[in-house]
């Protein structure tokens, strides 16, 4: 499986790039065929991570198999488990409180902040730039408080049940967020300063990696990193789910397709994100937090798909139930898998440097890819 | 396009198609040697327009296997779910990656962990697990002594 370094017959240069490598986030290896400094081929070889999450899924019950997807992509742990709760309350027809819904929107754009947030200072630390990952982590870190005080967990949350949330909001909740609001309002223009702007940044990505529209769908590419070609494909939008319809917010679309509109999508995600955080956080209905289901769920017979947007893409979860109380077969339609196919187009003709300027805009998670 | 419009459009085109009720989005059962036409006519027919292939996957129903395939056209913003059953002896389809880009990959995983055979596959390697592998492990019969993925 490992190709040896070398030479092919061509004369290109084979090189491996991880799976222990810090620029591939996680376990990723990529073997890259190179003619001097250009890249003619990349091949990724997934798996180092698999933990077959699938398999696993088929013996466990429809209220046990929502805490390993906390584990596929732990940035976006909450959204993961929002799709998982909607797709059992799809097939049992549970309404689920209006504060509920309200409280699961604010925890997604909660995570959807924090997971932009780091992925803005891992990609200027590509980059070469250490600063902004301290910036990062600062205002994740208040993210995180929340989440803990909520949740009781910083990073696997498992808050979303079928019917609602495990437990009401901390007494300190709203306070909070509107603290992080302001905090956020105070420092993104620091974000902007310090990378947006940066001429060496700016340099490094932009007209880099460009995807066009009809190849970012062609790929299944989809979040932000699609709609940076010009793809409308937030499903918030478009399929709106779980109370979105009733929010005012805006589909950030670029045109460009580099790796610099890649970057703007993100950053301008986090303030529609904040956004509908300001619409929701004085509005949260008083009432039940989790609706009354029953101690076994059994899923009628039948298949049922849900798509959320995630902070990378669309995550699609297809059950197909047998009427018993394991899902017969469970697939997660995962975004960096498809993100990642891309990969090798968007790359082809690049310096081998700038590889890491456009798998970083990508924003891959690698647990996310191997599930 | 509305479901209905949906189902007599595509059983204009491949009249052997047969629907299947119940599901949130039309769904179609296809054999798998009109899978090839079917999937020209989605993806490139103006009013079909299914340019993204947002699902690739299979079910193994113990007696058979079953490819499922989730369509949706960014344009029209409608979807569509094609299945083909398939035999376990040799389960045999073609590989629609030419169509759309995305299926290489999912093919391919779907390759390694049901055995399906994807017919003119760019490049039909195992992906996810190693080359040595034996079996396929999201078959149902599948057992492992040493890794434990049933719990």
């Amino acid at each position: 499986m490992i190709e040896e370094i070398g030479t092919t017959e061509q004369g290109d240069l084979i090189i491996n790039v991880g799976p222990q490598h810090p620029a591939t986030h996680g376990v990723l290896h990529l073997v890259i065929t190179l003619n001097g400094e250009t890249i003619k081929k990349i091949e990724p070889h997934l798996g180092y991570i698999h933990r077959s999450i699938e398999k696993m899924c088929e013996s466990l019950t429809y209220r046990q198999f929502i805490y390993t997807t906390s584990r596929m992509d732990y940035l976006s742990s909450h959204i993961n488990n929002h799709a998982c709760a909607m797709v059992v309350e799809k097939g049992l027809q549970i309404e689920v409180p209006p504060r509920a819904l309200v409280i699961r929107i604010m925890m997604d754009e909660l995570t959807r902040i924090a997971s932009h947030v780091l992925w803005w200072g891992a990609m200027a630390m590509d980059l070469g730039g250490m600063t902004p990952y301290f910036h990062a982590f600062r205002e994740r870190e208040l993210i995180n408080d929340i989440m803990e005080e909520t949740c009781g967990a910083r990073l696997t949350m498992n808050y979303q049940v079928p019917g609602g949330v495990m437990a009401d909001i901390h007494p300190n909740f709203q306070r909070r967020v509107k603290e992080i609001i302001k905090q956020l309002y105070k420092k993104l223009p620091e974000y902007d300063e310090l990378v947006t702007g940066n001429v060496i940044f700016k340099a490094r990505t932009q007209g880099i990696g460009y995807l066009s529209k009809e190849d970012a769908v062609s790929y299944g590419v989809s979040g932000p990193s699609a709609r940076a070609s010009g793809v409308e494909c937030d499903i918030r939008k478009h399929y709106p789910y779980g109370g979105y319809e009733n929010l005012n917010f805006k589909e950030v679309l670029h045109t460009e397709g580099d790796t610099y509109s890649r970057y703007l999508v993100r950053m301008i995600e986090i303030r529609e994100s904040i956004s509908i955080l300001e619409q929701l956080v004085d509005n949260i209905p008083e009432g039940d937090f989790q609706a009354k289901t029953k101690a076994v769920l059994k899923l009628p017979k039948g298949e049922f798909y849900t798509r959320v947007e995630t902070a990378r893409g669309e995550l699609g979860v297809f059950i197909v139930s047998e009427g018993g109380t394991t899902p017969y077969r469970i697939k997660f339609r995962s975004p960096g898998f498809s993100n990642l196919s891309a990969l090798d187009h968007m790359t082809r003709g690049q310096k081998i440097g700038d590889m890491v300027a456009i798998m970083g805009s990508l924003d891959l998670v690698i647990p996310d890819i191997d599930r | 396009m509305n479901n209905e419009e949906l189902i007599t459009q595509l059983t204009t085109i491949q009249p052997n198609l047969l629907p299947e009720t119940g599901g949130e989005w039309p769904n179609f059962f296809v054999e798998a040697a009109d899978w090839p036409k079917l999937a020209q006519a989605l993806r490139f027919k103006d009013d079909l327009f299914f340019d993204y292939l947002f699902c690739l996957t299979c079910i193994d129903w113990k007696t058979h296997l079953t490819m499922v395939y989730h369509l949706s056209s960014t344009r029209h913003r409608h979807n569509i779910v094609i299945k083909s059953k398939l035999n376990r002896e040799t389960p045999e389809i073609e590989a629609v990656s030419d169509i759309w880009r995305t299926a290489e990959f999912h093919e391919r995983e779907v390759y390694e962990l049901f055995g399906v055979n994807f017919l003119n596959h760019p490049d039909l390697r195992k992906l996810i697990l190693p080359d040595d592998w034996v079996g396929y492990p999201l078959r149902k019969d599948y057992e492992d002594p040493i890794n434990m993925i049933k719990l």
